[in-house]
């Protein structure tokens, strides 16, 4: 039922008063916020910086905006509509598709169609601010829509996986692929019913999954094994995301990616409070990672050196890897 | 190296807190049990005499020295008499005086004392009585008993116990008989008995006061023996010699002197009548803390008009449903919706009870959310749609207060009492959840929040804890400790204990 908390302790899994009280509230300054929780933003800093970003089609900031939306996305036949402000993948539209007979019909990931009016209610409900942090105003993104990389293709429902990776101090320290399943609606998020894989950090392969607070290893819709997937590009991934601290400044960063067929890993967005499921998609404790990260600490470090320390660091745990076969 | 900080701070504020606390609860004694009351007594008393032509002067003896009560107040009643108190060699004097008055005069004077057992008999000690003048052939009785009484005792004490034994014996010897002859009032016998005790060089007075119980319309004085062993006085009962004090005695005034004197005036009556109150252990302490010039008295809470009082005792309890809230959060880690809003939720338990609460407090969410899905279909802006679930919310209150009175059940009008706002933005938040999470999710943190809410009611409600955060408001400054303590908590959270524990498997 519970787990004793010394046996966590010594296994190093970092708990949420930990992480709000020593590395958010330490690193992680408040000012620093609004870069990584307003998405337009985030993608401004990371163009600058030159890393990889979904491109922008339009932005929607006023109710009277709303009706500029056909303009934005003519020429786009699929885009994703989403809060910049919003949290958790709340209020994301993925459009992959318009009606064959009516133009104003748009085919959602999830196979459903929804007609224009019901997508500006949604707009104008984002823009007041439904899906933002705090309620007030916000601002509805328009963007393009990822065509995820095959790599994937049989651990995902309906949807985008993502690889969320944690980086503490610029050093990336654990890392997981997030794959949708018909429960979480497409979503890749965990806490609406996404797989979680973790990741070797030295090899890019992907380790088993957890699915709500649970270990599996096969994908509850596909059935297809969660392990062993090679991600590609997987030295650019940690490089970007080890960059995701020299542009956004937060010392406690998780950074989401998605690999896309035609233009490789893109960022999506970064967050200043990453959850903490991801030790238990990796079978190991944050603590000791950052701990180990504490006594390599160099802060003249450059972004490629950063994530070679964690390739070289943080390979996936051996005894854990030995309980899987 | 802000750990440190944190530490110094929470065990600042603590130290603050408790000593206020000690200093308001030991020295000046505020309850920290609540309805304590203290039983006080108002005693009386009327001085009447037929006035003369010339001026008036009117001494009365009042408590001085009072062993086992402490004064509460004293005032006198006395019209266009000029007032001062003095000290006499008997002890306090009250005096009044007066250049003319006509016909019968009545004085009075009150005091009002409540039983304290620190206050216990201060008096210095006093030097040797001078042998006292007395003429045969009482001299040679006198004599000849004390060295009677010697012989048969050890100390100053089994010498006045033997004393009083002989001098009360229904056969008494000659010599007795013959010094008490003319002693008919109790007064005149321990006068003489205090003769006696100087005679053998043992400082001895008389003592006068009312043994207090009830109320008395006239009291009559009851003569006590005092005498001094060289450490303390002893009270002794001159009609039997035993070594204490009536219960509740309290001490009027000491030595022979009679208890009033009147220069220009005759007739001199003086009367007694007790009287018993209770009255609330606060307004005591507030008093005595008054006298002494206390500065905790000037922001004590009772000090504001009643109403604002009813409010802060309400007020009051917040910042303990804030740590409540605070311990369940970082603890435990139950999900809730919005901050503060379970505590809100627990303030208007208070006012509905819980069971009560717990179903008006669902129905109205229940009916709330059903209708904010109605609304949905709608699709209207984000304020618009607040407003109306808003508008929603206190129509279903009243139509709720409407059926519970026609059913009569008056708990359901109290749900008046609820913060429609926090309520309306609760539908809101869990209509959200809801759509984005599913229903369990927003079930779960519903009930969540109905947990919180419930737990925090049950402390808010606690009278004896609301009392004493009233009457202590600086244990306000604990709280404020303890949730910055829980600050710095970084440990696991007992939903963290379930949730990682596919991890702790081997």
């Amino acid at each position: 039922m519970f787990a004793s908390p010394k046996k966590l302790h010594d296994i190093g899994v970092l708990g949420l008063n930990e992480r709000n009280a020593d590395y958010i509230a330490r690193f992680n300054p408040r000012r620093l916020y609004p870069l990584v929780d307003d998405k337009v933003l985030t993608k401004e800093l990371a163009l600058k910086a030159g890393m990889a970003v979904p491109d922008l089609y339009g932005v929607i900031a006023h109710q009277g905006e709303v009706r500029k939306f056909s303009d934005i996305i003519r020429g786009h036949d699929s885009f994703v509509i989403k809060p910049a402000r919003g949290s958790g993948g709340d209020g994301i539209f993925v459009v992959i598709g318009r009606g064959k007979r009516k133009r104003d019909n748009y085919r959602l990931s999830n196979g459903l169609f929804v007609s224009e009016g019901e997508i500006l209610h949604h707009i104008s409900n984002t823009v007041s601010g439904q899906y933002s942090l705090s309620g007030n105003r916000d601002t509805a993104l328009i963007e393009y829509c990822v065509h995820f990389d095959p790599t994937f293709a049989d651990v995902s429902y309906q949807g985008v996986p993502d690889i969320r990776v944690i980086v503490y101090r610029g050093y990336p320290v654990m890392a997981m692929v997030r794959m949708p399943t018909r429960a979480s609606d497409g979503k890749a998020n965990l806490h609406q019913g996404a797989v979680g894989a973790g990741v070797d950090l030295s090899t890019g392969e992907t380790l088993n999954g957890v699915l709500g607070n649970e270990v599996v290893d096969e994908h509850p819709d596909t059935g297809a094994l969660i392990a062993g997937l090679k991600i590609p590009m997987w030295d650019f991934i940690l490089e970007s995301s080890a960059r995701g601290y020299d542009v956004t400044g937060l010392g406690y960063l998780g950074v989401d990616m998605v690999i896309d067929r035609d233009r490789g890993p893109l960022i999506l967005e970064m967050n200043a409070r990453p959850g903490l499921n991801i030790q238990i998609a990796n079978g190991a404790g944050l603590s000791d990672r950052i701990a180990r990260i504490e006594e390599l600490y160099d802060s003249s470090a450059i972004p490629e050196e950063r994530a070679s320390v964690a390739r070289q660091e943080f390979p996936a745990a051996v005894e854990y890897q030995a309980s899987l076969f | 190296m802000k750990e440190r900080y944190v530490y110094v701070l929470a065990s600042l504020l603590t130290v603050v807190g408790l000593s206020v606390f000690f200093y308001k609860w030991q020295v000046l004694g505020f309850p920290v049990s609540e309805n304590q009351e203290t039983p006080v007594w108002t005693i009386e008393s009327a001085v009447k005499f037929d006035s003369g032509p010339g001026s008036i002067k009117v001494q009365l003896h009042v408590p001085t020295l009072t062993p086992g009560f402490r004064m509460l107040n004293e005032n006198s009643v006395s019209r266009g008499y000029g007032f001062s108190l003095n000290y006499g060699s008997g002890g306090r004097e009250a005096q009044w005086a007066i250049r003319r008055a006509d016909d019968e005069q009545t004085i009075y004077y009150r005091i009002s004392v409540y039983e304290d057992a620190s206050v216990d008999q201060s008096d210095t000690t006093p030097p040797f009585p001078p042998l006292p003048v007395i003429n045969e052939p009482l001299k040679t009785a006198v004599d000849v008993l004390v060295s009677e009484v010697r012989d048969h005792s050890a100390d100053t004490a089994s010498f006045t116990t033997e004393l009083l034994r002989r001098v009360n014996d229904p056969s008494p010897d000659p010599n007795v008989e013959l010094l008490m002859t003319g002693a008919d009032s109790d007064a005149d016998f321990v006068g003489v008995v205090t003769t006696i005790l100087a005679s053998a060089r043992i400082p001895a007075r008389m003592v006068r006061g009312f043994p207090l119980a009830g109320r008395q319309r006239s009291a009559s004085l009851v003569a006590w023996l005092e005498v001094h062993d060289g450490d303390q006085w002893l009270y002794f009962n001159p009609m039997t010699g035993e070594e204490r004090l009536p219960e509740r005695f309290l001490v009027w005034w000491r030595g022979n002197e009679p208890i009033v004197s009147v220069e220009g005036g005759s007739n001199v009556e003086v009367g007694f009548a007790i009287q018993e109150n209770h009255l609330d252990a606060v307004a005591i302490a507030e008093t005595q803390a008054a006298q002494r010039d206390a500065f905790a008295v000037d922001f004590s809470l009772y000090s504001l008009p009643i109403r604002t009082q009813a409010v802060y005792s309400v007020l009051l309890m917040i910042p303990i449903g804030a740590l409540i809230m605070v311990i369940m959060r970082n603890f435990i880690g139950i999900d809730a919706f919005g901050t503060f809003m379970p505590v809100l939720i627990a303030l208007a338990f208070r006012e509905t009870k819980l069971l009560w609460g717990v179903v008006l407090f669902s129905t109205l969410v229940a009916l709330g959310l059903s209708i904010r899905f109605l609304l949905d279909r709608l699709r209207l802006l984000l304020v618009p749609r607040l407003s109306a679930v808003l508008i929603v919310v206190v129509i279903l209150m009243l139509f709720i207060s409407l059926m519970s009175h026609r059913l009569g059940l008056e708990t359901g009008l109290s749900v008046a009492l609820f913060p429609m706002v926090i309520i309306a933005m609760t539908i809101e938040r869990m209509s959200v959840v809801w759509e984005e999470r599913g229903a369990a999710d927003a079930m779960r943190a519903g009930a969540g929040s109905l947990v919180v809410a419930i737990v925090a009611y049950i402390f808010m409600g606690m009278s004896w804890l609301e009392h004493l955060i009233f009457t202590f408001p600086e244990l306000l400054l604990l709280v404020l400790a303890m949730a910055i303590l829980v600050g710095r908590y970084t440990g696991y959270r007992l939903s963290e204990l379930r949730r990682f524990r596919a991890l702790s498997t081997d």
